[in-house]
């Protein structure tokens, strides 16, 4: 139950959207969070959106653990 | 998809390498998230870590660290003509050899809900419908999205037990207890993405212990590990974020502030770990004729957790499942004796549905 699942935001009406989670299409709450816009990546938890995902890729952490690395002298 | 570059197994590759060229033999790390624990067992995580390096699941399952004595005022509001609305994982829970599963085979009115919003399905009839509300810092937000519905729509026949937990203390009492083994801790993802990161600064601040704010693909998982371990070796202690694709500093600030709208900060019964101060969550005084105990007159009982079930040790990371006597012998998924086994993000059903 505390599982938050990826999706895409397909279609927006007031307080609700349908989302895409990998296929799966459902009606979700956007009492949880501002400013959403159609094809924004987001996180669902029980029905509701908990938080707009960023664009980030695996080296975008890649390169800040690089970068962690060299600050903390590791 | 969003998370693909998240999977790729040639990053996950390239960190168990760097992982095992650190040595980590002897170290503990600990995880505090349901869907963490679930993820580990399936991506079968352990079993390719170098041996000697361990990592326990904490208590971040919300249906085990559920008390006993929160889980019987469901059964006591049951004791009216009311509906009960609640999580699935929750009615498959026995207390004294009974679920909320067999009441309502019994004939008593339980609804299982994905989303707590669900339960404005219920509310058109004359009954008093109950929310039943388990969960960490993800979860009770979205009850106070429903509690904000039911307050602009001046619905009247609506209540809820809060059981609801915060995280942070719970760690702060794993690591004041004095059989702590902890070197590292995997700080959960969703909680962090509504939370933030500033309640955790303690962890590093009064305990010197390493934290990492983690997600939940493969090379999520082994990132944190690998940071862990090597702020662990080199005694230099930090809380990294590494799951900024859905954790900012700040939190949900928006969850946040519909949270602190109907609920205050209170204390909380939890399996394992008794009554810990500031710890749960409970309605605000303003919003007292939404709380079920108060509408319907229960009076909390202490439950004394069932004899056997060594659920209470699994959700501290005293033991791991296997090593409870009646794991897979008498304690099944299909005959679950304690929560751990029963919720599917318990570290005992995830034991046993994908090994350890
Ligand atoms: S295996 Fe079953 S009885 Fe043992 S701790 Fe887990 S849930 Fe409890």
């Amino acid at each position: 139950m505390c599982l938050g699942i990826p999706g895409k935001v397909e279609v927006i009406k007031g307080k609700e959207a349908v989302v895409d989670l990998g296929g799966v299409k459902r009606k979700v709450r956007l009492d949880l969070v501002e400013d959403l816009s159609q094809g924004d990546y987001v996180i669902v938890h029980a029905g509701f959106v908990i938080q707009k995902l960023t664009k980030e890729e695996a080296k975008d952490l890649l390169n800040a653990i690089e970068e962690l690395g060299e600050a903390m002298n590791w | 998809m969003v998370t693909e570059s998240f999977r790729d197994p040639s990053l996950s590759q390239l960190f168990l390498k760097k992982i095992s060229e650190l040595k980590p033999e002897g170290i503990n790390l600990m995880e505090v998230c349901g869907t963490h624990t679930v993820n580990i067992s399936r991506f079968g995580i352990r079993r390719v870590l170098p041996k000697g390096l361990r990592i326990v699941s904490g208590p971040g399952c919300p249906v085990c660290v559920t008390s006993d004595s929160d889980l019987f005022k469901s059964f006591q509001v049951l004791e009216k003509d009311v509906i009960l609305s609640t999580f699935g994982d929750m009615i498959k829970v026995p207390l004294k050899r009974k679920t909320l599963l067999n009441l309502k085979a019994e004939g008593k009115d339980i609804r299982v809900v994905y989303s707590p919003f669900d339960t404005i399905n219920f509310l058109n009839n004359n009954k008093e419908v109950v929310f039943f509300g388990v969960g960490f810092e993800t979860t009770s937000p979205t009850v106070a999205a429903l509690l904000d519905y039911v307050v602009e729509h001046n619905v009247r026949n609506f209540s809820i037990i809060s059981s609801f937990k915060l995280i942070p203390p719970a760690l702060k009492a794993l690591l004041s207890s004095k059989d702590s083994k902890i070197d590292g801790l995997i700080l959960p993802g969703h909680v962090s993405t509504i939370i933030g990161t500033k309640p955790y600064e303690f962890i590093v601040k009064d305990y010197g212990i390493p934290s990492v704010i983690t997600g939940f693909e493969p090379v999520d998982i082994l990132v944190s590990i690998y940071l862990l371990i090597r702020m662990i070796k080199s005694k230099k202690p930090l809380l990294v974020n590494a799951y900024p694709r859905s954790v900012r500093p700040e939190g949900n600030k928006k969850a946040q502030k519909l949270l602190y709208k109907y609920f205050e900060v209170s204390d909380a019964s939890w399996r394992g770990f008794g009554y810990l101060r500031e710890s749960g969550l409970k309605l605000k005084d303003s919003f007292s004729n939404y709380d079920a105990e108060l509408k319907l007159g229960i009076k909390p009982e202490n439950i004394d957790e069932p004899p056997g079930c060594r659920c209470a040790d699994v959700v501290r990371g005293i033991i791991t499942p296997p090593e409870c006597p009646l794991y897979g012998k008498v304690c099944t998924p299909g005959n679950p004796i304690g929560p751990c086994m029963v919720s599917s993000e318990g570290a005992c059903a995830a034991y046993y549905n994908y090994g350890g």
